[in-house]
């Protein structure tokens, strides 16, 4: 155990430094008023600005477009863009997802042609994996794809898919065996969201966005060298996306978190509570120092995880707790924001006297979603207790 | 950077859980919880054999000069092993505490013998209305000689020496000494006994650099989290044994939600706790601007989380789990008394509170380029 940087390190992390300190954007957050996809085009245009400037997918092989570096040169790559204030990229579900799963499972030809493009952010992702009839229990998804010569021709609903408004592409699971047993008879393949036959329709959540979308697909024609994987083996594909779904969504959610609970513990500094200031109201404080713990906690599990990522070459099932822990935290923090600011908490952006621009009674409702996303804290409970400790399937 | 173990530590890892299977268990566990001191002479040789009781202590003191991880990882398989005796108020207290605030010839004089496994020592700290605040406690010396009353202090009953604490200054006496008198308490762990001790007028050694006391309870108290944690995983694991076994309506309970996901988050609390442990072993062991913190983030994790785990493990097995028979109530009562022991949960929440609320604005200690 050693956290010390190697030289190669401390150089990664110094030059990075240095060209954050330059080019990071300030007072970002602030932007919120714009709308979201005024938002998007800012995020994405940063993005483009990471990877001229060669810092987009830092542990991705250098001929595709990455730097070639380690996992842990990407875990400080997330800290210092944290200690930068630095945006979070665009591209989230590429750069989460979908990229490392075609390196894992994709041909030379895919990874030649589709890496580049999701680090660059000229191409942005989106995953069709939930439908309306397969959400926790995903394998009992119905979309199905038939072959017809060299393409397949797919049929289906998607739902709940995070930038679909957005997206170039679709990582995009159907069933290609219907007479298969339903884990058996999956397929994963790449879809031009452009295709004909393709409809999205926002969706719009509780927040008033419409992050998330429905995708209609009627006779869509994919090629089949478009298939991730051997067909009718897309269950262990879309496992591999999902694993790295749980490990590195909750990397780049470290980031914000840190922002916010330093952010909280200014605001403590300003608001008054029976005349002095929350920060010295010993119940704030202990409920602050609580957060504060727990972020600094979800952020050793991740270290400890990358780290045996990095041995083990692929990330396992106990990324569940990741998932769990950074879910649920958000959930917390966000009530504790909410104590603090009393009846302010529930002001958005639109009042004067909102504080932060209404971020946090966004920041409230929006964490209300995040036990539920990216597989529920429930499915994540099943799968610790049946493939990391061992006990019976329960379902 | 790599937040793992090194092979090094590894193998001490699993030697020292399988010195501890081989040599303390349960049934070796409850008889020493049914004498008055839970100590016993020959496993005590047997540890410092094996190098334990001088871990972290120079080898020019007769110690084997590893780290800050090694002793965790030492306690950890302690913690899991429900270790009875005075190996913890031993090394990871009074020789934390000798080691950071001891003159070099003072050093000598206390870790050697704890070294060879000569004498065995603890810590006096708590007071009757100090907590494990430091700026409550009474005690001072006067002419080198010392007044006051201790509590709660660990394995006192069977210790040579005692490091005692005062309000600005730390001292070693001879636990014979005169003046010195020492009684038991009726602490709910019957594996680790506590003690009251009354010093009057008593001929004390005061150490030369009692500035180092923050770092020595900042490991004593690093190690106790990681103790802590072992007591956890070893909850963990009779649980998902008996989920497994245990069979109602049919099957076994595991295959059960509301017991499966009690059991997963009993994984998820030992996990992370041993996360903050680990973070600030190596925080110590480097000297990192962030120990403090991390040190406080360890303990107060710790201290919630091996609570609920023992609630939990504890109901999944029903009434089984309520017997005197069944070892989990020994891990519970360990896990309580640990709770409070340098510092609960909402005494460490405020000296982080202190640490990264009253700071400067934004500053927060584990952002310094710490990975």
């Amino acid at each position: 155990m050693d956290l010390n940087l190697t030289p190669e390190e401390t150089q990664f992390r110094d030059e990075l430094r240095s060209w954050l300190a330059a080019h990071t954007p300030k007072d970002w957050e602030h932007r919120r008023d714009a709308s979201v996809e005024g938002h998007f085009a800012f995020l994405r245009q940063w993005q483009r600005r990471l990877y001229d400037g060669g810092w987009a997918g830092i542990s991705w092989p250098r001929e595709y477009g990455g730097r070639g570096a380690s996992l842990m040169q990407q875990v400080i790559f997330w800290q210092e863009m944290a200690s930068a204030a630095a945006p979070p990229m665009a591209n989230i579900i590429g750069l989460g997802m979908v990229g490392p799963t075609i390196i894992a499972f994709g041909t030379e030809a895919q990874k030649t042609r589709f890496l580049k493009g999701i680090l660059s952010a000229d191409e942005i992702w989106c995953q069709g994996f939930s439908e309306p009839n397969a959400g926790s229990d995903l394998a009992a998804l119905q979309s199905d794809a038939r072959l017809d010569g060299a393409h397949y021709v797919v049929n289906g609903q998607k739902v709940w898919t995070s930038f679909g408004w957005a997206a170039d592409w679709c990582e995009l699971v159907v069933r290609t065996d219907p007479t298969a047993p339903k884990h058996k008879g999956l397929t994963v393949m790449l879809v031009d969201m452009k295709s004909p036959g393709v409809e999205v329709r926002p969706l719009r959540q509780m927040t008033g966005e419409a992050e998330f979308t429905e995708v209609f697909f009627r006779d869509v024609r994919v090629p089949a060298e478009n298939v991730v994987g051997q067909v009718n083996q897309g269950w262990d594909v879309s496992i591999g996306t999902l694993m790295h779904e749980r490990g590195t969504l909750g990397a780049a959610m470290q980031v914000t978190y840190q922002r916010n609970i330093e952010r909280l513990i200014e605001l403590s500094r300003s608001m008054q509570r029976d005349g002095r200031p929350a920060s010295e109201d010993p119940v704030i404080r202990q409920k602050l120092a609580q957060c504060y713990a727990e972020v600094q906690i979800m952020r050793a599990n991740q270290m400890r995880a990358f780290s045996r990522i990095s041995a083990t070459g692929v990330p396992g099932p106990e990324g569940s707790i990741q998932k769990i822990f950074w879910s649920e935290l958000n959930q917390r923090l966000q009530q504790v924001a909410q104590e603090l600011l009393g009846p302010y908490g529930q002001l958005e952006g639109a009042d004067p006297h909102a504080i932060d621009h209404g971020a946090w009674s966004y920041g409230y409702l929006r964490a209300r979603g995040n036990t539920i996303e990216a597989g529920t804290s429930e499915i994540q409970r099943n799968i610790i207790g049946h493939f990391v400790l061992g006990l019976p399937r329960s379902y | 950077m790599q937040f793992a173990l090194n092979d090094s530590q590894v193998i001490l890892r699993d030697s020292a859980r399988e010195f501890f299977a081989g040599e303390c268990p349960m049934a070796f566990v409850r008889r020493a919880a049914e004498t008055t001191t839970a100590y016993d002479l020959q496993l005590w040789a047997k540890l410092a054999a094996q190098g334990y009781t001088g871990i972290i202590f120079d080898e020019a003191h007769g110690g084997v000069g590893l780290g800050i991880v090694e002793l965790v990882l030492l306690m950890e398989e302690a913690g899991r092993a429900l270790l009875p005796g005075p190996l913890f108020a031993t090394v990871a207290m009074a020789g934390a505490v000798l080691d950071a605030c001891a003159g070099p010839a003072q050093k000598h004089k206390h870790l050697a013998p704890i070294a060879h496994g000569d004498a065995r020592s603890t810590l006096a700290y708590v007071e009757p209305n100090s907590g494990w605040n430091r700026a409550a406690l009474q005690l001072t010396a006067t002419n080198g000689r010392l007044w006051g009353e201790k509590l709660f202090v660990p394995d006192a009953g069977v210790a040579n020496t005692i490091v005692v604490i005062g309000r600005d200054g730390v001292y070693v006496v001879d636990a014979k000494a005169p003046g010195v008198s020492i009684a038991p308490m009726a602490g709910m762990d019957p594996t680790r006994r506590l003690y009251t001790v009354s010093l009057t007028d008593v001929a004390a050694e005061t150490l030369a650099a009692p500035d180092g006391l923050e770092r020595g309870l900042s490991i004593a108290t690093t190690a106790l989290a990681a103790e802590m944690v072992g007591g956890m995983q070893r909850t963990l694991d009779m649980t998902v044994e008996y989920a497994k076994t245990r069979k109602q309506f049919g099957k076994p309970i595991g295959a059960f939600q509301a017991v499966q996901h009690q059991c997963a988050d009993m994984y998820l609390e030992t996990e992370s706790a041993r996360s903050a442990a680990y973070y600030a072993a190596v925080t110590l062991q480097e000297r990192a601007a962030d120990a403090p913190a991390a040190v406080s983030i360890a303990k107060l994790y710790a201290s919630d989380a091996s609570r609920t785990v023992g609630n939990r493990g504890i109901q999944i097995h029903g009434g089984m789990g309520f017997t005197w028979e069944n070892d989990l109530h020994l891990y519970y009562r360990r896990a309580k008394a640990s709770e409070t022991m340098l510092g609960d949960a909402t005494f460490h929440r405020e000296r982080l509170a202190r640490l990264v609320v009253d700071a400067g604005a934004g500053t927060a200690p584990a952002q310094e380029a710490r990975c």
